[in-house]
């Protein structure tokens, strides 16, 4: 079953572009991770998905349920976490987990208690007080407490220590393994590498790659690394050259037959070719001809 | 209800010190009415002798000795202009502050409609503005026993009425400016409700500007008027009605569709 389904979905501010024919599909139990830089749409289509605003054209379907028509009874299973954190002032951390929950019409008293203590959130504390950090705990108990089927994270790590980011994804996990599904954007690819199983990348709007992380990592681009002297002239498809102390290391995208010539004709004394990482793979999508390929 | 007592919790501070300002100057008038009266006769005089000014605020059809005359002058101008800026400022942020402060991203991802969103909103405000005027309304009828007057009741409560009645009309109005903002808009409120003491003055110094009574709620709710004829103006009031219910419709047709940024 498809819990996120867009179609053409697209969305502008007056003239500004925000997003353009998104086709998005997100399986149930997908850990399903978002990529892109700032300003490249991502807020856009989470904020389209959850009915906070208006889709200029195309349609987005949660739960099999046209977002725009069924919005409550979608908004109902989704926790969400928005990537500012920001609550109404004079408000204890308790008082606005039972105000989330109230408006749920459920008592999530018993989740929200196991929550602060596995995040260390004092509940008892007045929210104007909270750090980032701490204000961002809250947003992330507001988004678990009341078990939705789907978790929507935009940008969920950003003011978290490490170690409460750890905490926070085996939350995800165990959440994720009970059957739920997330999808979390981030601009953060090792993040991204680490948990999700799935993940899209935007860029100005458009998505321009979706797929299985190690899919997509797994593009015909390898992380070439040589020590020693090879003439490398011609080549066409070379990425991201750079020199090192005794040799040079690139992206590779092209055939692999006219590489190996020119390498045996070079005087090398060690070479390592190996798939790159999603960041490298991230900078080839980014990359203003990658970028354009697609 | 979980929004609306949301509301009333969030502003309860604003609630209070209004309440507590205008009902506190609202007593100071009236305990100042028996030291008043024993020179009323000058005091009267005086009023009635400033020209223009003595129009402007209605003085030149009330009488200065008698405690409704009194009551209406001075007690009219504060609970009109304080109920109206009470008013303003509860109703203009409701909508658009959310946003300012961005927690409809909070509020507006949890399964409730914008509909319902806006009927408990609109409801805290009237709530407020219910409260506020039964307490002043309390306060002073205590401090009128106290000083020992017995005026016309009912045309007393009639002012009142008018001066809660104000008091919506510009909480709704306020509200429907509020569905369009994406700021607390607070300068925009309070200028409206000046705004709109200012027309019904200018109306009350020239003839040719009697019709600024039907825009402004100043206008039905004027006591030199109510005190003399005993009743609302019918005509002022039924424009003022209408503009209210615009204002909420507008709110209702805009914030179903409005994109929240």
């Amino acid at each position: 079953m498809n819990i996120i389904e867009t179609e053409k979905l697209t969305k502008y501010y007056g003239k500004s572009r925000g997003i353009i024919d998104l086709n998005l599909t997100v399986e149930e139990g997908d850990f399903f991770g978002f990529i892109g830089p700032n300003g490249a749409g991502k807020s856009t289509t989470i904020r389209t998905l959850l009915g906070l605003i208006r889709a200029t054209s195309g349609s987005a379907r949660l739960f099999e349920k046209d977002s725009a028509d069924c919005r409550q009874e979608i908004l109902s299973q989704i926790g969400f976490m928005p990537s500012e954190a920001m609550f109404y002032s004079g408000m204890r951390v308790k008082e606005l987990l039972r105000f989330s929950a109230g408006l749920r019409k459920q008592n999530c008293d018993r989740q929200a208690d196991e929550l602060c203590e596995r995040l260390q959130l004092d509940p008892g504390k007045k929210i104007e007080e909270l750090s980032l950090g701490n204000r961002k705990k809250v947003g992330i108990i507001c988004a678990l407490q009341h078990k939705p089927r789907l978790y929507i994270l935009d940008e969920p790590t950003s003011g978290l220590d490490p170690l409460m980011q750890r905490e926070f994804f085996s939350l995800l996990r165990e959440r994720n393994q009970e059957g739920a599904t997330v999808f979390l954007s981030s601009h953060i690819l090792s993040e991204i590498q680490r948990h999700c199983n799935r993940a899209a990348i935007i860029r100005m709007g458009r998505m321009i790659a979706c797929d299985q992380v190690t899919a997509l990592a797994r593009t015909s681009a390898k992380r070439v690394t040589l020590h020693g002297e090879a003439d490398l002239s011609g080549l066409s498809s070379i990425r991201d050259e750079k020199r090192t102390a005794d040799g040079v290391t690139f992206l590779y995208g092209g055939e692999i037959g006219p590489l190996l010539q020119r390498l045996s004709q070079g005087h090398l004394t060690d070479l390592t070719v190996a798939e790159p990482d999603l960041e490298e793979v991230f900078l080839h999508y980014y990359g203003e001809e990658g970028g354009e390929k697609e | 209800m979980t929004i609306f007592l949301h509301e009333l919790r969030q502003n309860r501070n604003t609630i209070l010190i209004w309440t507590g300002a205008v009902a506190f100057l609202m007593m100071v008038c009236v305990f100042l009415f028996p030291e008043m009266k024993s020179e009323a006769e000058s005091i009267g005089d005086m009023f009635s002798s400033m020209g223009g000014f003595t129009a402007a605020f209605g003085m030149d059809r009330l009488n200065f000795g008698e405690f409704l005359g009194f009551y209406g002058i001075e007690c009219g101008n504060i609970l009109g202009l304080g109920g109206a800026c009470f008013a303003a400022l509860a109703a203009i942020s409701t909508l658009a502050g959310e946003e300012k402060e961005h927690t409809a991203d909070f509020l507006l991802t949890h399964p409730v409609s914008r509909e319902r969103v806006l009927t408990e909103k609109l409801c805290a405000v009237g709530a407020s503005l219910l409260i506020f005027h039964a307490v002043v309304l309390v306060l002073t009828v205590v401090s009128i026993l106290v000083v020992g007057e017995e005026p016309d009741w009912s045309r007393l409560l009639l002012l009142h009425l008018a001066y809660l009645l104000l008091s919506l009309e510009i909480g709704a109005v306020c509200f429907g400016i509020s569905a369009f903002g994406r700021r607390n808009g607070y300068g925009i409120g309070l200028g409206l409700a000046a705004g709109f003491y200012f027309l019904n003055i200018i109306a009350n110094l020239s003839e040719k500007a009697v019709f600024l009574k039907y825009i402004t709620p100043f206008g039905y709710a004027e006591s030199a008027d109510i005190l003399s004829e005993g009743s609302l103006h019918t005509g002022r009031l039924a424009f003022g009605m209408f503009c209210s219910a615009a204002g909420i419709l507008a709110a209702y047709l805009w914030y179903a569709k409005k994109d929240i940024r």
